[in-house]
């Protein structure tokens, strides 16, 4: 790890002002990709920000038919909490089946989306419910959020503060895990919402993507059967040691069908 | 002797200290003055060094000294040896722990940098500069040995390091030729890395008015290495040399090897005259441990009309890696050689081995260490006959066995088998997995739309490790007793199975024993631990000690009475004279002291006689989900002979670990070097280990059948598992791929392949 400045700010606004006034301000949100990056001395900011003693970013509360998700919500917390349970079920399946407990009870909601890992299984359940992304300054729509490998449409000084979930009236979610690390080789979310049927994938693309033909026939018929005749095309999906695309295109199918299946 | 005898299932009691932290790994030791060393490492799998520049690292604010190969050798300091002796010629190839010229493998030290706190060194290992000149690289076994591979090493020609031949060829000739059927197998043990949770560390340090190196370490022994030390490297006199292992947290037998870093941190602190430190980090230890297995052999089974089997011939191919590492070349094998053909009656072996050299990082011992890679072969090609030839694979078992009434007998391998009970043991193993109810589960399963597979094997295995082993018991003053004791736990329990056998010899309570270990300043001789044998030799030598304390007392008590030897009894630690109510207990008679050491005090020595076979047999039971071909292991039952145990909970805990590290290698565990000889899987983010969701109940049950050839009886118990497990696995899987028209496959199974397998097979269909 290089030295760098440590602020621990209480408020959005000093956050903010803290990572304008540093040359590579880097902020850190459980710091559970941050850390073993600087361990590694792989980046080398000048000032870590640490959102944890941020209040305003805590928190899940009920906002007539959202949910609405503090930034710095712990994994763990998301897994833990009957509200999220009683609320949208899957999206409490999902956060139970990130990482390790170790990693569930560090890592936040608002750092996933904004390191948008492709692997990462938040940006899957953003996506297939149609979630709105709330930052220092404007709303996101989940569709125009995730831009493409570790990128997304934040502009370098903006902050996530909230996601809110408009309740569907059903989602599910089925992962294919990476044996090692556990995070999603391939993950899906298929929900029913009110704007129709969504079916968004994470861990086989460079950022998490939409199906449009899978929602199209789930529109048609709401089941797993209605999934078994389409394929996805393994061109431009991720490839490593552990699924080459063309296994990837497939699991895809796999686990939509699965996520369809899981649906509560 | 009660609950704390022999036989017992006592708890540890060293658990008390590892789990409320009291433990001291290396890493918690600080000597006063102490520096920080950083490797700069090759980021090249092979190169030459055209330029090495260190005069900016150097120059680094905190920084005490880089040192390079040249300043080694200007020093006049010796190359790391290989120790092993195989009965062939081994290549002898020049290894330094800092290379000056060449690079071999991803990883290989080029440059030692020693500053006043970790963070410095880091600093300036970056300001290191290194002008490469990369060469082609091969990491692959049959790559290597093409014509047109690269060509690591001038002195083995075609990157061949020796060519290990045992057995009887001609004879194996003559089997085959009036064989009737003949199975061929080609079988790949993968590569694996070792990653035990403590990873290596070392500390060095140096008396200037004694000229005295003190090496602290994380190791499985201490008095080997030493020797390496003193005669190789520093080419000093032993005892100007003291080695020190602490609390060590798991080696599997990765830590039993002379690494650079143990040499290069003594070396720096006798330069610097202050000690140093260097803590192995994860990435470090993926890169630069001694990796194990990777071997590829080429195997074939003869059997007559009878199905009777009459020879085994089998060609291994054996990734040595980049260097020869301290025992590498003994693994694939002499460790392989004793019990090439199992436990069954063969008439003849044929064993060759060729050892390749590679741009990877070197290969030695891993638990189990060359009798896995037997197991699995043996066990792959029997299961492969009984498919072949359209029989039960158990009773082709049972049909070949060698019989309790041949004992003792003579092997193919040559090695005199002294017990075993291989079919009663294979029954046992049945019945304790439930074998009968195996087709229900597997209909239970098909109904899911699921795959199940059983998988039976019959490992037979030799422990191993240096052969002989002291013990001495030394009652101090304030009522402790200490064992000192030359080999090494490094997360067994030993020292309980220890305070056991005290225990039962003597009555002395557990708690009563300290172990001393790990530290040739306090530990005259010493094996260390290897090959299953701290218990069964240590323990024996323990066993003779006990004894001698025992006897010396009741001379003692003889005296105080003046009565006959004979006259005394012992028991519960009291000496009586039998018939009357006089009466004195150990502990008094060990009080009397002179010239500072208890008139008990004892010491006992063992030596094997000959190898001990433990064996037994693993059932296990897997399902597959073909849409994604992952495989879950669902059941696993094991029933072994491993001779009188100690303490069965130590026992079954070796078991459970042994075949948990079996499954990881099976199924997860997949070393990746890229073509340009980049490893891919040098993290946990890639290198799959098994977790305990990974592991069903494992059943344990035992059919001992005691060894004469050591007084206690004791067959070793610490490798077994994770031999047993290799073969019963991947036989589990297969039984559920062939009615799908699969017949081979190789570790590890990963879901990819299963379904790849699935897929092709489904097209051919």
């Amino acid at each position: 790890m290089y030295a760098f400045e440590f602020h621990r700010p209480s408020s959005v606004a000093d956050a903010i002002a803290a990572l304008k006034a540093a040359s590579d301000g880097k902020l850190m949100a459980g710091g559970q990709t941050l850390i073993p990056t600087l361990k590694q001395r792989l980046a080398q900011p000048s000032d870590v920000i640490d959102l944890g003693g941020i209040k305003e970013l805590h928190g899940i509360r009920q906002d007539g038919n959202s949910l609405v998700i503090g930034a710095m919500a712990k994994h763990g917390e998301v897994a833990g909490s009957d509200l999220v349970k009683s609320v949208i079920p899957g999206l409490h399946e999902l956060a139970g089946l990130i990482g390790d407990p170790q990693v569930r009870n560090r890592g936040t909601i608002g750092g996933s989306l904004a390191n948008s890992d492709p692997a990462a299984d938040y940006p899957a359940a953003v996506l297939a419910l149609n979630a709105t992304i709330k930052t220092d300054r404007r709303s996101i729509a989940a569709d125009d959020y995730f831009t493409g490998l570790f990128q997304t449409a934040l502009a370098d000084d903006e902050l996530i503060t909230a996601i809110s979930f408009p309740r569907p009236e059903a989602c599910g979610y089925a992962k294919f895990r990476n044996p090692a690390s556990r995070y999603a080789i391939v993950g899906v979310m298929v929900a029913r919402t009110g704007g129709g049927v969504r079916v968004a994938v994470t861990g086989a693309g460079p950022c998490a993507f939409r199906l449009p033909d899978f929602e199209r026939a789930l529109a048609g018929s709401f089941s797993a059967d209605a999934l078994a005749g389409l394929s996805v095309s393994p061109s431009g999906l991720n490839s490593d040691m552990h699924a080459s695309a063309e296994y990837r295109a497939h699991l895809v199918r796999v686990m939509a069908q699965r996520a369809v299946k899981a649906v509560r | 002797m009660g609950q704390f005898g022999i036989g017992q299932p006592m708890r540890r009691k060293e658990d008390e200290r590892f789990l409320k932290g009291a433990a001291s790994y290396t890493d918690d030791l600080t000597l006063p003055e102490q520096l920080h060393a950083v490797l700069v490492r090759a980021s090249f799998a092979h190169a030459l060094i055209n330029r090495l520049d260190v005069a900016a690292a150097q120059a680094a604010p905190g920084v005490q000294a880089v040192l390079t190969a040249a300043d080694y050798l200007a020093d006049g300091l010796g190359a790391m040896p290989c120790m092993a002796e195989i009965g062939c010629p081994i290549t002898r190839l020049p290894r330094y722990p800092l290379q000056g010229e060449r690079v071999r493998h991803v990883g290989d030290p080029v440059a030692l940098v020693v500053a006043d706190n970790l963070a410095a060194a880091k600093d300036a290992a970056e300001l290191v500069e290194i002008d490469y000149e990369p060469l082609p690289v091969v990491t692959e076994l049959a790559a290597a040995l093409a014509p047109s591979a690269p060509q690591l090493w001038p002195e083995a020609p075609g990157n061949l390091a020796f060519h290990f031949s045992h057995g009887d060829a001609a004879a194996c000739v003559a089997a085959f030729a009036r064989a009737a059927h003949v199975v061929e197998l080609e079988l790949v043990n993968n590569r694996v890395v070792a990653a035990p949770m403590e990873p290596r560390a070392a500390l060095g340090q140096y008396d200037e008015a004694s000229g005295r190196l003190t090496l602290r370490f994380t190791g499985q022994a201490v008095h080997g290495l030493r020797r390496q030390l003193a005669e190789h490297i520093f080419r000093l006199p032993p005892e100007q040399i003291r080695l020190i292992a602490p609390d060590v947290g798991g080696g599997f037998g990765m830590k039993n090897f002379l690494y650079p870093e143990m040499i290069l941190v003594l070396w720096a602190a006798r330069r610097l005259g202050r000690p140093v430190r260097w803590l192995g980090e994860r990435s470090e230890g993926f890169l630069a441990d001694a990796h194990a297995r990777d071997q590829i052999a080429k195997a074939a089974l003869a059997l007559d009309v009878e199905h009777r089997f009459l020879a085994l011939k089998v060609e291994t191919l054996a990734n040595m890696g980049a260097y020869l590492s301290t025992h590498g070349p003994l693994i694939p094998t002499r460790s392989s050689s004793a019990v090439m053909g199992g436990c069954y009656a063969l008439q003849a072996v044929d064993f060759q081995v060729r050892g390749v050299m590679t741009n990877t990082a070197p290969t030695d011992a891993y638990r189990g260490a060359g009798r896995p890679e037997a197991a699995y072969i043996i066990e792959r090609l029997v299961d492969q006959a009984a498919h072949q030839l359209g029989v039960d694979p158990v009773e082709l078992r049972a049909r070949n066995f060698i019989r309790p009434e041949q004992l003792p007998y003579r092997t193919a391998a040559g090695q005199t088998l002294d017990s075993g009970d291989f079919a009663g043991t294979m029954r046992q193993a049945l019945a304790l997995a439930d074998s009968a109810g195996f087709a229900t589960r597997r209909a239970k399963s098909e109904a899911r739309g699921r795959l199940r597979g059983q998988g039976l094997a019959c490992y037979f295995e030799a422990t191993l490790g240096i052969p002989q082993e002291a013990a001495e018991l030394r009652f101090a003053e304030d009522g402790g007793v200490e064992l000192v004791i030359g080999t090494m736990s490094n997360g067994q329990g030993l020292e309980t199975g220890y305070a056991q056998i005290l225990n039962e010899v003597l009555g002395i309570a557990p708690e009563a024993m300290r172990m001393i270990q790990g530290d040739t300043g306090q530990v005259p001789t010493g094996g260390g631990h290897g090959g299953s044998r701290s218990l069964q030799l240590g323990g024996n030598a323990l066993f003779k000690a006990a004894e001698e304390v025992r006897e010396k007392g009741r001379a003692l008590a003889a005296e105080q009475f003046e009565t006959a030897l004979a006259d005394i009894q012992f028991e519960d630690g009291i000496y009586r004279v039998a018939g009357t109510d006089r009466s004195v207990t150990l502990a008094a008679l060990a009080s009397r002291r002179t010239q500072g050491r208890s008139l008990l005090d004892a010491r006992g020595q063992y030596e094997r006689e000959a190898f001990s076979f433990p064996n037994g047999c693993h059932v296990t039971e897997v399902e597959i989900d073909p849409e994604t071909g992952v495989v879950t292991v669902e059941r696993y039952a094991v029933c072994d002979d491993f001779g009188r145990l100690i303490n069965p909970l130590l026992v079954k805990g070796q078991v459970d670990g042994g075949i948990v590290q079996g499954l990881g290698q099976v199924l997860l565990e997949r070393t990746v070097y890229e073509g340009g000889g980049q490893l891919l899987s040098g993290s946990f983010m890639d290198y799959a280990m098994p977790r305990a969701d990974d592991v069903p109940d494992l059943r344990f049950t035992t059919n001992p059948t005691p060894t004469p050839t050591n007084p206690l009886g004791i067959k070793g118990a610490g490798e077994a598992g994770c031999i047993g497990a290799l073969p019963a696995l991947v036989i589990a899987v297969l039984d559920a791929l062939r009615p799908h028209g699969i017949h081979q496959i190789d570790m590890p199974i990963t879901p990819e392949k299963v379904w790849r397998l699935l897929r092709q097979a489904k097209a051919a269909a």
